[in-house]
C-alpha cells in the first residue's frame, strides 16, 4: 500500500512542477519576446509574475529529485546512471537561465542581452525535462550485465522523442500565455491582455496537435504504454473536452467591460485538462518506473524510511502552508501589486 | 581509475563553487538582520541603508547560489548513484527537510524584496528572520549528510543488502551536532569579513572624515565585531570537531596532524609538509604534548598514528597543510578583528591606517579560503570512503562515460557565472553609490 502512496506523492510533485515550471519558463520566454514593445507592457507583466516566483518554482524541481531518491532509491540509481548526459545538459541550461534572469533585473544597462540568453535557455529546458519520459519507456536503455546505459543516438532519432519535445515547448507557451492573460486582466493591462490572449489562442491548438502526435508515435514506439493508455480512452476524451472548454473561455464575452474572454476559467480548465491527461499517462506507466527492468515495487525504499519521510511531508507542508498562502495573497491576489504603475522589476 | 578521478574533480569543483556563494548566502542575511535590528535600536538611518544595499548584493549572490546548489543536488545523484542509493534508503530525511528550508528562504526572500513597501516593518523583520533561518537550516541539514558520511549510523550492510534501517538514528548520527555548529559559525565569519572587505576598500577609496567614510567605518565596526565573535566560536567548535575525529575517524586526525606513530604525549606539529619516507612532518614547528591534550584534554591521551592503519585506507597526506591553513586563518581573523576593535574603541583612534585597511580587504578572500580548505580537508580526508568503512568512493561512482567533456563544460559555466556575478555586483554598486542612497533617504525624511 505504501508503494502506491509513494508513487502518488511523486506524481503530485511531477504534476505541480510541470505546471509551475511551464508558467515559469514560458513567462521568461514571453518577457524576452516582447522586450522591444514597451507600450503593451507585456514584458512588465511577465516579469511581475516571474520575479517573485522563480525561486519557489526552482525549489520544486529540487523537491522532485529528492522525492525520487527518497522514495525509490533503486530507481534513482538507474535513472542517475542513464540521465548523466541529458541531466547535465538540463543543469547547464538551468544554471545560466536562473542566474541571467536575476542579473537582467539588476544590471539595467545589459537587460536585453541578459534577457535573451535566459529566455532562450529557459524555453529549451521543458523539452529536455520531458525527454525523461520517453527514456523511461525503455526503448533507449540497454542493460548490459546489469549496468544500464542510455542509447543517445537512438533517442535523438526517435519521432516519439521529438513529439514529446515539441509538446513540452508548445504546452509551456500555451499555459504561460493563458496565465499571463489572466494576470494582465487582473492588472488592468488591456494591451498585454490582448497580446497574451491571442498567443494562447494560437498555442492551444498547436499543443493539442503535438499531444496527438505523442499518442500516434507511442503506438509504434511504446506499444505497452499506448495500449494501457487506451484503456482509459474516456478520460482522454474528457481531457480534450476541458481543452475545448478552456478555448471557449477565451472567446466568450467578459463581465469586465472592454475585455473579451474569461481567462481565469480557461486557466482552470487547462489545468484540469493536463491533470487528467497526466493521470492517464501516469496510470498506464505503472508499475514500471523504467520499462521493463525497474518497477515501483523493486525500487521502493525501506519501509521505516518511508514512514519517516512521509511524516516530514505532512509536518513540513503543514508548517509551510501559511507561508504559501501569504505569498499567494501578496503576489497573485494583491491589487496594489498587480496594478502597480511604476516599474517594479528590480 | 581515470574515470573516478574525473568524477571526483567534477563534483569537488561543483562543491567548491557552490560553497562560496552558499556560505555568503548563509552569512549575509545574518548581517542584514543585525543592521536592521541596529536601525530599530539606534534609529540611525545608515544602518537601514546598509541593510538595503546588502540585500541587493544578497539577491545577486542568490542568483548563483541557487543554480549551483541545484547543480550540486542533481549532480550528486548523477555522479554517485551508488552513494545516493544508500542515502535514499537510509538518510533521506535531511535532504527532505532541507527542501522545506529552501521553501522558507525562497518564499520570504521574495516577500522581503518584492513586497517590502506593502508590508509592515515588523513583518519585514520577520521575513528577514525566516530568510536567515532558512539559509542556516539549509547549511545545517546538508552538513548532516556530510556528518553521516564520516560517522554513519542507523543501518547495517549484510551481503550487499541494506538492513536494520533506523532513519532517525541516521539523522542524529554522532558528529551531526558538532559539525553543524562548526559549519554554521564559520559561515557567519564569512558574512562578517565579506562586509569588512568591502567597507575597508571603500574607506581606502574615500576621503577620510567624509560622510561616506563614516558610513563605511560604521559597517566595518559592525562586521569586525560579528566576524571576531564568530571566529572565537569557530575556534572553540573546531576544537570539538577535532576531538570528534579523534573518537570516530582516527586516521583522518592522524593524517591532519601528520602523525605516524601511535603515542601518548603526542606532539602537535604546526606547518611543514608530511613526508612518507621519513614518516615525519618536515619543516614544521613541534609543540610537545599538545596534540594529546587537544585530542583528549589530557597529556597522556594515546593518539593513533597512521601506521596503525593499512596504507590503502590512509587519507591523502596533504590534508595536513589544508588543516593548518584553516586553523591559521581562523586564528588570524580572530586576532585582526580584536585588534581593530581595540584600535577604535579602546585607543579611541578616529582613523584606521591604510595598511590595516588593506589587511581587512584581504580578510574577505581569506575567510572564504578558510571555508574551502576546511571542506576540501573534510571531504578529501575521508577518502577512500564516501561512507566511512561502509561504502567506498569507487563503488559509488557512476558507470556512465564521457565525464571529461562534462567536466570541461561545467567548469566553463562556473567561470561564466562567477565572472558575470562579479561584473553585475560592480556595475550595480557603481551605478548606485552610497552617497546617493544617503541623500535620497535624507530628502525623504525632511
Ligand atoms: C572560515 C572558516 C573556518 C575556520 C576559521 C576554521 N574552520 Fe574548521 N572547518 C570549516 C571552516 C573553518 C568548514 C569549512 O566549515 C568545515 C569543513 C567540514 C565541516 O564540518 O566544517 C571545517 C572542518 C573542520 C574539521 C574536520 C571535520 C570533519 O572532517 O568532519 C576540523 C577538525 C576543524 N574544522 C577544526 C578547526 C579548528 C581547530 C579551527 C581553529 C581555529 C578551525 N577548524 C577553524
Ligand atoms: C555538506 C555538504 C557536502 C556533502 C554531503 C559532500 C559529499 C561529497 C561526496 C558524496 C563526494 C564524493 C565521494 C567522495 O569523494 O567521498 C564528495 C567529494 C568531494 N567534495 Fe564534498 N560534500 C560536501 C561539501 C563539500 C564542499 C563544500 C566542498 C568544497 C570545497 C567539497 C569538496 C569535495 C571534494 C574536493 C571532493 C572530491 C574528494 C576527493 O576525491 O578527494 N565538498 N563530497
Ligand atoms: C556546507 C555546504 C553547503 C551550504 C552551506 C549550502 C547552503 C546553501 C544555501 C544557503 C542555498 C540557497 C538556498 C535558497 O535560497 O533556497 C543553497 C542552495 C542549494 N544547495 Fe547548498 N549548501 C551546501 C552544500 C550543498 C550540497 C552538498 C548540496 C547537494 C548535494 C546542496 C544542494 C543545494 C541545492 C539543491 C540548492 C538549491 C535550492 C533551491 O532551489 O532553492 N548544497 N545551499
Amino acid at each position: 500500500m505504501d508503494v502506491y502512496l509513494a508513487i502518488t506523492i511523486l506524481w503530485g510533485f511531477v504534476f505541480i512542477y510541470s505546471i509551475m515550471g511551464t508558467m515559469d519558463f514560458g513567462a521568461g520566454f514571453w518577457s524576452m519576446l516582447y522586450i522591444n514593445r514597451t507600450k503593451t507592457k507585456a514584458t512588465n507583466i511577465a516579469n511581475r509574475y516571474l520575479s517573485p516566483t522563480w525561486e519557489v518554482t526552482n525549489t520544486f524541481i529540487v523537491a522532485l529529485v529528492v522525492a525520487i531518491y527518497s522514495l525509490f532509491p533503486k530507481a534513482a540509481f538507474t535513472l542517475g546512471t542513464i540521465l548523466l548526459i541529458p541531466g547535465s545538459m538540463i543543469l547547464l541550461l538551468l544554471s545560466v537561465r536562473s542566474a541571467f534572469l536575476v542579473f537582467s533585473h539588476i544590471a539595467e544597462g545589459y537587460k536585453k542581452p541578459l534577457t535573451y540568453i535566459s529566455g532562450i535557455c529557459g524555453i529549451l529546458i521543458p523539452g529536455l525535462l520531458i525527454s525523461v519520459l520517453p527514456i523511461t519507456h525503455g526503448n533507449f536503455v540497454a542493460f548490459s550485465n546489469g549496468r544500464p546505459q542510455l542509447k543517445l543516438a537512438s533517442l535523438f532519432s526517435s519521432m516519439n522523442e521529438y513529439a514529446f519535445f515539441m509538446f513540452a515547448i508548445s504546452s509551456t507557451l500555451f499555459l504561460s500565455s493563458l496565465l499571463l492573460a489572466d494576470y494582465s486582466k487582473a492588472s488592468n493591462e488591456k494591451d498585454a491582455y490582448n497580446t497574451y490572449r491571442r498567443d494562447a489562442l494560437i498555442m492551444g491548438p498547436i499543443s493539442l496537435i503535438t499531444a496527438i502526435l505523442i499518442i500516434i508515435t507511442l503506438k509504434s514506439e511504446g506499444r505497452w504504454i499506448y495500449d494501457k493508455m487506451m484503456q482509459n480512452f474516456p478520460l482522454l476524451i474528457l481531457s480534450v473536452f476541458f481543452f475545448i472548454a478552456g478555448f471557449v473561455g477565451l472567446l466568450v464575452p467578459s463581465f469586465k467591460p472592454g475585455y473579451q474572454g474569461m481567462p481565469r476559467l480557461s486557466v482552470i480548465a487547462a489545468t484540469l485538462q493536463y491533470m487528467i491527461a497526466s493521470y492517464v499517462y501516469g496510470y498506464a506507466h505503472l508499475p514500471y518506473i523504467i520499462y521493463p527492468e525497474v518497477t515501483i515495487h523493486s525500487s521502493f525504499t525501506d519501509p521505516n524510511s518511508f514512514r519517516a519521510v512521509f511524516v516530514t511531508y505532512i509536518v513540513g507542508f503543514t508548517m509551510l502552508f501559511p507561508g504559501f498562502i501569504y505569498f499567494w495573497s501578496l503576489f497573485m491576489n494583491d491589487k496594489r501589486y498587480l496594478r502597480k504603475k511604476t516599474k517594479v522589476d528590480n | 581509475m581515470e574515470h573516478l578521478i574525473i568524477a571526483r574533480s567534477l563534483f569537488g569543483t561543483t562543491m567548491a563553487v557552490h560553497i562560496i556563494f552558499a556560505t555568503i548566502g548563509v552569512g549575509l542575511p545574518m548581517m542584514i538582520l543585525t543592521a536592521e535590528l541596529l536601525y530599530q535600536k539606534t534609529k540611525d538611518i545608515d544602518y537601514s541603508i546598509m541593510a538595503k544595499r546588502w540585500t541587493k548584493a544578497f539577491a545577486i549572490i542568490l542568483g548563483v547560489s541557487i543554480p549551483t546548489g541545484t547543480i550540486a543536488g542533481l549532480q550528486i545523484t548523477l555522479l554517485w548513484p551508488g552513494f545516493m542509493k544508500v542515502i535514499g534508503t537510509v538518510m533521506a530525511l535531511p535532504f527532505q527537510i532541507e527542501i522545506y528550508a529552501f521553501f522558507l528562504e525562497a518564499l520570504f526572500m521574495s516577500i522581503y524584496v518584492y513586497a517590502a513597501d506593502r508590508i509592515s516593518p515588523w513583518m519585514r523583520n520577520v521575513s528577514l528572520l525566516f530568510v536567515a533561518l532558512g539559509g542556516l537550516a539549509s547549511a545545517v541539514l546538508i552538513t548532516n549528510v556530510h556528518a553521516f558520511e564520516g560517522t554513519p549510523a542507523g543501518f547495517d550492510i549484510k551481503n550487499g543488502k541494506i538492513v536494520n534501517v533506523d532513519p532517525w538514528a541516521a539523522f542524529f548520527n554522532p558528529s551531526f551536532g558538532i559539525n553543524a555548529i562548526h559549519v554554521a559559525v564559520s559561515a557567519y565569519i564569512v558574512g562578517g569579513f565579506i562586509v569588512a572587505m568591502v567597507a575597508a576598500y571603500k574607506m581606502l577609496k574615500s576621503e577620510s572624515g567624509t560622510i561616506v567614510y563614516k558610513f563605511h567605518q560604521k559597517a566595518l565596526m559592525v562586521s569586525l565585531i560579528v566576524g571576531g565573535l564568530f571566529s572565537l566560536f569557530t575556534a572553540l567548535s573546531g576544537h570539538e570537531t577535532a576531538q570528534s575525529l579523534y573518537k570516530y575517524q582516527p586516521e583522518k586526525l592522524a593524517g591532519a596532524e601528520g602523525l605516524f606513530k601511535t603515542q601518548a604525549y603526542a606532539p602537535l606539529t604546526i606547518g611543514g609538509y608530511t613526508d612518507v619516507k621519513t614518516e615525519s612532518v618536515k619543516w614544521g614547528i613541534e609543540v610537545p604534548w599538545a596534540l594529546s591534550f587537544l585530542a583528549g584534554n589530557r597529556f597522556d591521551t594515546v593518539v593513533k598514528g597512521l601506521n596503525d592503519f593499512p596504507q590503502k585506507y590512509w587519507p591523502p597526506l596533504f590534508i595536513h597543510t589544508l588543516f593548518n591553513a584553516m586553523v591559521g586563518i581562523g586564528m588570524f581573523l580572530l586576532f585582526i578583528a580584536v585588534f581593530g576593535f581595540f584600535w577604535k574603541k579602546i585607543l579611541k583612534r578616529d582613523l584606521f591606517p591604510k595598511w590595516l585597511l588593506w589587511v581587512y580587504v584581504a580578510c574577505g578572500p581569506l575567510s572564504i579560503l578558510g571555508i574551502e580548505f576546511g571542506w576540501i580537508f573534510a571531504c578529501t580526508g575521508r577518502q577512500p570512503w564516501t561512507i566511512y568503512r561502509k561504502l567506498s568512493t569507487a563503488d559509488s561512482v557512476t558507470t556512465a562515460g564521457n565525464l571529461g567533456i562534462l567536466f570541461i563544460l561545467f567548469v566553463a559555466i562556473y567561470i561564466v557565472l562567477a565572472v558575470t556575478a562579479i561584473l553585475v555586483l560592480l556595475y550595480y554598486f557603481k551605478r548606485n553609490p552610497v552617497l546617493e542612497d544617503i541623500n535620497r533617504t535624507e530628502q525623504k525624511n525632511v
